[in-house]
């Protein structure tokens, strides 16, 4: 029976009560659990044991190579001799990132002023804190998140207040990245609102059309294309005289993208919301836009925030795909700091690195998204 | 809903539909007159810095090398269609062969973090966790740096004799023949068709016993003997060509290059993490009561998850599953990054000599929307055959 209620349940998902209700009671203590989810047949001790092994083999290599043989400074000089690190018995270079760090994370933001995108950096992360809290949500978050992004580009520009004025050539690394995929979203977020509810009006057959065929062609195609769209083609468009940053044409691209899959994930929000919300909504005398804006939209808005939060990690990754159009974002930014010969070949440190800033980003949002959809499933 | 919001509109239907007339037309106009302003724009631009429109360019020689190819290229000679095409093939393979690997390594991680082995299903509870939460480009980028950091091919690592990894992909013997190579290929075909059509007409008009008995057997003998047998009468000799190091690089054999194995890697790993959420998705979606009657019928477990489980759960995977498909083909795009020519980087490659970048959009355009088109229309058809059919 134990066995059983494990296998429908697994651990990631184990619902406890039933486990509870099916183990028998004197079934307890370390050595029963090991037994029951480590030893509960031949085969699973066979598992255990291969993954063991094969664990504590991975283990060892990575530890050692990580930790016990790494290299976590190298003696100071104004030209990096790596040599040490090119050692038969060296491990990680981490030093590569002790020396690194700025240029990976800040790009070639003047070294004096990098202490705006430091800013701006707790500023994207105190706008996301600030998101959970749902007593905010509604236009007051919309308030905060309007000052606080024209803060974060006040800051990083400059040029007011005494600051000195930083041109975007020279923004780079965690600020470009977080930059691209907030606005992004924040400005894809209005535009997937119209879009969707085109696609699902029902009296204007012409707007319907319009935006399916966006929707339809912009998700029917990769999204470097839509870059290369942007930083290529979109050059074109403008009339003589006028141009557009290189990064700001990256920015619309993503917004663009961004907008058509939001766009079908609020659609999916609106066929949700029971037709007797839009019946009450009507009989109370509310014309189209009050309905939507009042009674439509917060409840659509609300069944599909756990899909627009896996969205937004999507897109957050996807942001580093500016690297290939040459934007200096943290992908970016690690790839050309191994770019110069001495530090060539340490690309797993780099890497790594980066990875693991992208990966506290999303793994934080992907928890709060579960988190999120279990509140939801118990209030409805 | 829909019935209900036409009738509500009905009393007023004449002023309602007058005033929706005129915004619509407005749009319209709106929507011609900004064309026709970025046409003209465009145009003007394009007149400008001396650049011609139109898709003769297609036709034209090409001068650039192409390091993966199907299809025979010399640069110089070969149009630009002719390399489009084989952009295109390129990002076909490289899908497939994605498409095929994650499939199978995700459904068993899928289905390994449901094991009732704590451990199996953490560790792959972390590898999706890893996997999925990093850029995929950053992983092409890594596993390609990885790759071209391994040993040159003089200290190459020697799998098993005849199988080298180095620096410059990997090296493996392949079989070479005279003649007739072409009969054994129409011969494998053909036994690929006669199978195909074994199956359906069993299916189709077969008896319970028949349904039930498996064709695995018969299915290698048609594939394996069959052309062998072809090989043999045809009096064709097979001689095996394996690798060996000359100079500074392997002479003999096939490689497959670091470019595309760190494409096919990196995706497959990124994509598995996805398509084992979508398993493990699935099968949780099929009711507990399932699994329980099939224990006291005295099915193992693993018989229950084959026999009961996974095809019910297959409904629920197919459709997420598809746009995964879909995501992994667009994701093939990527390819770029690491300098394997897909139709992407192929036409980005146009794009920068002809200047002709509304043509080459136009082209990817075309391109990933029949393939999206294709994978759905296949997908749909698999969708139907494994729906649940009601009386």
């Amino acid at each position: 029976m134990t066995s059983l209620s494990n296998i429908a349940g697994g651990p990631a998902v184990t619902e406890a009560g039933d486990e509870v209700v099916m183990r028998p009671p004197t079934e307890r203590g370390p050595l029963a659990w090991t037994r029951r989810n480590l030893f509960s047949s031949w085969t699973s001790g066979i598992t255990t044991g291969v993954m063991v092994t094969v664990l504590v083999w991975i283990g060892y290599r990575f530890l050692d190579w990580a930790v016990l043989r790494a290299i976590w400074t190298l003696p100071g000089s104004s030209i990096a001799d790596t040599q040490l690190c090119r050692a038969e018995t060296a491990g990680a270079c981490w030093a590569l990132i002790h020396e690194k760090y700025r240029f990976i994370l800040f790009g070639l933001y003047p070294y004096a002023e990098q202490w705006r995108p430091t800013i701006c950096i707790a500023a994207f992360i105190g706008l996301y804190v600030v998101s959970v809290d749902r007593r905010l949500w509604g236009w007051k978050i919309a308030a905060v998140w309007l000052a606080g992004l024209t803060a974060i580009f006040i800051l990083m520009r400059g040029g007011v207040f005494g600051l000195r004025p930083v041109s975007e050539d020279l923004w780079g690394g965690l600020p470009v990245t977080l930059m691209l995929a907030t606005f992004g979203i924040a400005l894809a977020f209005p535009l997937a609102i119209l879009v969707a509810l085109g696609r699902a009006s029902e009296t204007n057959p012409t707007v319907r059309t319009l935006c399916t065929l966006y929707v339809e062609i912009i998700r029917g195609i990769p999204l470097i294309s839509v870059l290369f769209m942007a930083s290529v083609m979109f050059p074109l468009f403008l009339p003589e005289g006028l141009t557009v940053s290189k990064l700001l044409r990256a920015q619309l691209g993503i917004v663009i993208f961004v907008a058509a899959y939001l766009s079908e994930t609020i659609r999916g929000g609106l066929q949700a919301v029971p037709s007797g919300q839009y019946e009450a909504a009507k009989s109370l005398g509310l014309g189209y836009w009050r309905m939507t804006a009042l009674v439509i939209m917060p409840q659509a808005l609300t069944i599909v925030l756990p899909p627009i939060v896996s969205l937004c990690i999507a897109f957050f990754k996807h942001t580093s795909l500016v690297m290939i159009i040459g934007i200096f974002d943290l992908l970016n930014a690690a790839k050309r700091s191994i770019g110069e010969p001495a530090w060539q070949g340490f690309g797993a440190e780099a890497y790594i690195f980066v990875a693991a800033i992208y990966f506290a980003f999303c793994f934080a949002m992907s928890r709060y998204g579960q988190r999120l959809e279990k509140r939801l499933k118990r209030s409805r | 809903m829909r019935s209900a919001s036409k009738s509500n509109r009905r009393p007023i239907a004449g002023a309602a539909d007058l005033r929706s007339l005129a915004l619509q037309a407005a749009l319209v106009l709106g929507i011609v007159a900004l064309a026709w302003f970025l046409i003209d724009t465009t145009l003007a631009n394009l007149r400008a810095r001396g650049i011609t429109t139109g898709f003769a360019f297609l036709f034209r020689p090409i001068n650039m090398p192409i390091a993966h190819s199907w299809l025979e290229f010399v640069p110089g000679i070969h149009t630009y269609a002719r390399a489009l095409l084989i952009g295109i093939l390129n990002t076909l393979t490289v899908s497939f062969i994605v498409i095929v690997a994650a499939t199978v390594a995700g459904t068993l991680i899928g289905i390994a973090r449901l094991s009732p082995n704590w451990l199996l299903a953490r560790v792959c509870g972390a590898y999706v966790e890893m996997i999925r939460n990093v850029p995929v480009l950053l992983q092409l980028v890594f596993w390609y740096q990885m790759l071209l950091q391994l040993p040159s091919p003089r200290n190459a690592i020697t799998v098993v004799e005849g199988l080298y990894i180095s620096n410059r992909g990997i090296r493996y013997p392949t079989l070479i023949e005279a003649q007739g190579g072409g009969l054994a290929l129409g011969a494998f075909a053909l036994g690929c068709a006669v199978l195909v059509a074994l199956v359906y007409l069993r299916n189709r008009f077969g008896s319970e016993r028949l349904k039930s008995r498996s064709f695995l057997p018969a299915g290698v003998l048609l594939l394996a003997i069959g052309p062998a047998a072809v090989l043999y009468l045809s009096g064709t000799r097979i001689s095996p060509d394996v690798p060996e190091l000359r100079g500074f690089n392997f002479v003999g054999g096939s490689s497959l290059a670091p470019e595309l194995s760190a494409l096919v890697i990196g995706l497959s790993i990124y994509a598995s993490a996805f398509v084992a959420e979508i398993v493990r998705a699935g099968i949780l979606g099929v009711p507990k009561g399932q699994w329980e009657a099939a224990e006291s019928l005295g099915l193992s477990r693993v018989k229950t998850l084959r026999k009961i489980v996974l095809p019910q759960a297959l409904r629920i995977i197919v459709p997420p599953l598809t746009s995964e498909y879909l995501g992994i083909t667009k994701n093939s795009s990527l390819a770029v990054a690491v300098g394997y020519p897909d139709l992407v980087a192929i036409v980005n490659t146009m794009i920068s000599d002809t200047g002709q970048a509304v043509e080459g959009i136009a082209i990817i355009m075309a391109a990933f929307l029949t393939i999206s088109l294709a994978v759905s229309a296949l997908m749909n058809w698999y969708n139907r055959s494994v729906a649940l059919v009601t009386r």
